[in-house]
């Protein structure tokens, strides 16, 4: 098994300078290892860190102490002291992430967000294009609406487009949070097809879900944030 | 692990008027077809950054360096005004704030987007007249409206012609201040939506001054804070919006309302 | 300009010999090598106040002061024509100042002071053509800043000057500019060449005679030397042309001189006739003459 994230000690504190300074401990000295293939779920209560966890991941969160090793290009870089430019280059070929809630310009139409991951690596927009038509078609996003923008749309059929986006790419580690939160049974069994798929294909998943049956149908690892501790097999309190 | 080379090195620019009025020390690397937003309250010295960045004023010390299309590093104030000037309307483009400091008001809008040709040595009306009809489609103005003045435009439309005159000789660096300032929220959106398909068009870099923070992330993808002259904060955007380290990037980001 | 002016005597009281002071025509005169040195280039000088409004040729007449001598001929024209008033009182404003030969034949003037024409007949080497300039910058239209287009000429940064070019072909289809076109002298400066029609900028190029060139109000001089490059500037597929008429002159019969349309009587009536007075009357007689002679070998025949 390869290993596609190799975490060390990380730990991740807030400090809320404009309010009295107060510490907000959220992660502490946390080991983890992701592997190739496999789906590891992030598990903890509210408040346990999972999602503060996913989002060093990304990189979108600073860690505080400790290193977060991601294999980039067949080598392994520290997200936590890799500069802006290499950052950048990790996003755009290594790590997708499907985020809770869909952020992009009001006016862009929901074909272009799907489409934007590969125009912005350079492929070419009718083959884009015609992957952000397959996807939008599997999640049953309806063809009228594909020319609009996406903010006009429902919780669940803007969580699709997100979903769509963050799947239009093969990327070598996948970061989900909740990406089957606001979805009905049907939409939420494609979604499980769609992360099946991408785990055959040898990406490594790190998810956070909420829906006990999405986690019995996926997961290869438990992660227990609060407990800093990974279990080799669904089991569920 | 990146092999590209950066575009733009900045080394210790400072351009002070008085103490802590301007910029001081500010060093950073600019990527090809990068997006790099300044942000800061207003008197952070971020315009003042921005008109030394952009060859216009010349910095007290500190040097901005150039890979140019011939990949020679230029030493930009070591350049004579000359080749300065010619790099301006060549390889960079300047977006002002306010159109009419950026367009010629008294001339057709067909006029303003083949000034950088001209100036640049094209002498044939016809590829010109072309090149100015397929710009202002580009930036999506009404092509009947070619040879009127920008005068008779809509404030958004002057800054889509303003762009269309920047990017008529594919420059590969431009500098924008405030570009989506004093214009109204739909407007606003839709020249977000055309900046961002032309920079991943045109493969270009980007240095945009802001005080939205609203514009720095859906365009810029790293962010620079400022305060009173000095970088205090850098990083990727939504790490910086997201978990900003400073207390002032916490001031700011929590000051933001939100509809 | 044929001998050494500091020794004039002034020829009538209280006036210096052509009414400037002999400072102030050195002062003009190391502008004037100055400008002849650059050409095109335009060179600021402490222009006098004259005894004649702005606009009437100010400029023109410190050239001319600055630049005659005894034994010079002067000829004056006023849009081609000698005998219009502006003509006219410089002519004897000159006259009276320095007792100089006047002269209303272009061969026979050392000196022609211009309001916007160049004479039909060739000059020659010996000969100094003077143009009265109202503005004498030619990117003023498009820059109002004195301090920038100072900079643009030193830095050659001219692409602008097509940008009005444009707007003509834009607006009527051609180039629509019929006076004051803006030319390139010797492949460096831009220059105004006055407000003289398209028709004379080609006579311009490589001239025989020295063109100087003076602004009373904006206080410039500038020159073309003698044989010097002129080009007007254009666009590849909208080439310099010059003006041309279907007409020809109503008195001479000339088709290739510069015509001014003229109503000549209450009815309306117009005819075009040839704006150089000179180079009409030159015509008509070279008519007579050839009548005469073609009469004299009839005569001869018989």
């Amino acid at each position: 098994m390869t290993s596609m994230i190799h975490i060390e000690g990380l730990s991740k504190t807030f400090t809320l300078h404009n309010q009295g300074g107060i510490q907000l401990p959220i992660l502490d000295n946390i080991h983890l290892e992701v592997f190739a293939g496999k789906c590891t779920v992030l598990f903890g209560e509210s408040g346990s860190g999972k999602s503060t966890l996913l989002r060093s991941l990304y990189a979108n969160y600073l860690p505080s102490s400790g290193a977060i090793h991601v294999r980039h290009n067949g080598e392994m870089i520290d997200l936590a002291c890799a500069t802006s430019h290499q950052l950048l280059e990790v996003r755009r070929q290594t790590i997708g992430y499907v985020s809770q809630f869909l952020r992009v310009i009001p006016r862009v139409s929901t074909l272009d967000v799907v489409k934007q991951p590969l125009r912005d690596r350079g492929i070419e927009n009718d083959e884009a294009e015609s992957k952000a038509v397959e996807l939008l078609t599997r999640l049953n996003i309806p063809e009228r609406l594909w020319s609009l923008a996406p903010s006009t749309f429902s919780g669940g059929e803007q969580q699709r487009v997100n979903i769509a986006r963050g799947f239009i790419q093969d990327y070598p580690i996948l970061l989900l949070d909740e990406p089957t939160a606001s979805l009905d049974q049907k939409n939420t069994q494609i979604v499980i097809e769609l992360i099946q798929e991408t785990l055959a294909k040898n990406t490594a998943v790190v998810g956070i879900f909420h829906d006990a049956d999405v986690r019995e149908a996926l997961a290869d690892h438990v992660f227990d944030v609060s407990a800093n501790h990974l279990q080799p097999k669904v089991k569920i309190a | 692990m990146t092999t590209s080379q950066p575009l733009l090195q900045v080394n210790q620019l400072t351009k002070l008027y008085a103490p802590g009025k301007g910029c001081e020390d500010i060093s950073f690397d600019l990527y090809p077809g990068e997006v790099l937003g300044i942000v800061g309250e207003s008197g952070s010295g971020k315009s003042t950054l921005l008109t030394s960045l952009s060859a216009r004023l010349a910095p007290n010390s500190g040097d901005v360096l150039y890979l140019n299309r011939e990949n020679n590093w230029l030493n930009l104030y070591e350049l004579s005004e000359t080749d300065r000037r010619y790099l301006l309307r060549t390889e960079w483009g300047v977006v002002h704030q306010h159109a009419r400091d950026g367009l010629r008001m008294g001339v057709s809008a067909g006029a303003n987007i083949g000034e950088r040709l001209m100036a640049v040595g094209e002498r044939h009306y016809g590829k010109i007249r072309s090149k100015g009809l397929q710009w202002m489609e580009d930036v999506e103005l009404d092509v009947s409206r070619i040879d009127d003045k920008p005068s008779t435009y809509s404030g958004g439309m002057q800054q889509r012609l303003q762009i269309a005159r920047n990017l008529v000789t594919h420059p590969r660096v431009v500098f924008m201040d405030e570009p989506t300032g004093g214009l109204d929220v739909s407007v606003q959106a839709r020249l977000l939506d055309l900046l961002r398909t032309l920079v991943t068009e045109m493969n270009l870099a980007v240095i945009i001054v802001t005080h939205d923070l609203a514009v720095a992330r859906l365009l810029a993808q790293r962010l620079i804070v400022m305060r009173h002259g000095k970088i205090v904060e850098t990083g990727l955007t939504d790490q910086v919006l997201d978990d900003p380290q400073h207390e002032y990037t916490q001031l700011l980001v929590s000051s933001v309302l939100t509809p | 300009m044929n001998q050494n002016t500091a020794t004039l005597e002034p020829i009538k009281d209280g006036y210096n010999f052509a009414y400037l002071d002999e400072q102030t025509k050195r002062m003009i005169r190391r502008a004037l090598l100055k400008a002849v040195a650059i050409p095109g280039y335009q060179v600021p000088f402490g222009g006098r106040e004259m005894p004649m409004p702005y606009g009437w040729g100010t400029g023109g007449v410190q050239l001319t002061a600055a630049v005659i001598g005894e034994s010079d001929t002067l000829k004056v024209i006023d849009q081609g024509a000698d005998d219009t008033t502006n003509a006219v009182s410089i002519r004897s404003f000159f006259k009276q100042l320095t007792g100089v030969k006047t002269t209303e034949s272009t061969s026979a003037a050392s000196i022609i002071q211009t309001r916007h024409r160049i004479p039909e007949t060739p000059l020659q080497a010996d000969q100094i053509l003077v143009y009265q300039v109202p503005i004498p910058e030619p990117l003023r239209f498009i820059e109002p800043s004195e301090v920038e287009t100072r900079k643009m000429h030193a830095l050659k940064d001219y692409g602008v000057m097509h940008v009005k070019l444009y707007e003509d072909i834009a607006h009527f289809g051609y180039i629509a500019t019929t006076y004051a076109y803006p030319v390139r002298v010797n492949d460096r400066f831009i220059m105004d060449p006055s407000p003289i029609p398209k028709f004379d900028n080609p006579k311009m190029h490589q001239m025989r005679a020295l063109q100087l060139f003076g602004a009373g109000r904006e206080k410039r001089i500038y020159a073309v030397p003698p044989y010097t490059n002129v080009s007007s500037l254009d666009f590849e597929d909208h080439p310099f042309e010059i003006q041309a008429w279907e007409e020809s002159c109503a008195i001479c019969g000339s088709k290739d001189s510069f015509l001014d349309e003229v109503i000549i009587d209450d009815q309306g009536t117009r005819n075009f006739l040839c704006s150089d007075t000179d180079y009409c009357q030159q015509q008509v007689a070279k008519q007579a003459e050839k009548e005469e002679q073609a009469a004299e070998g009839e005569q001869d025949d018989n």
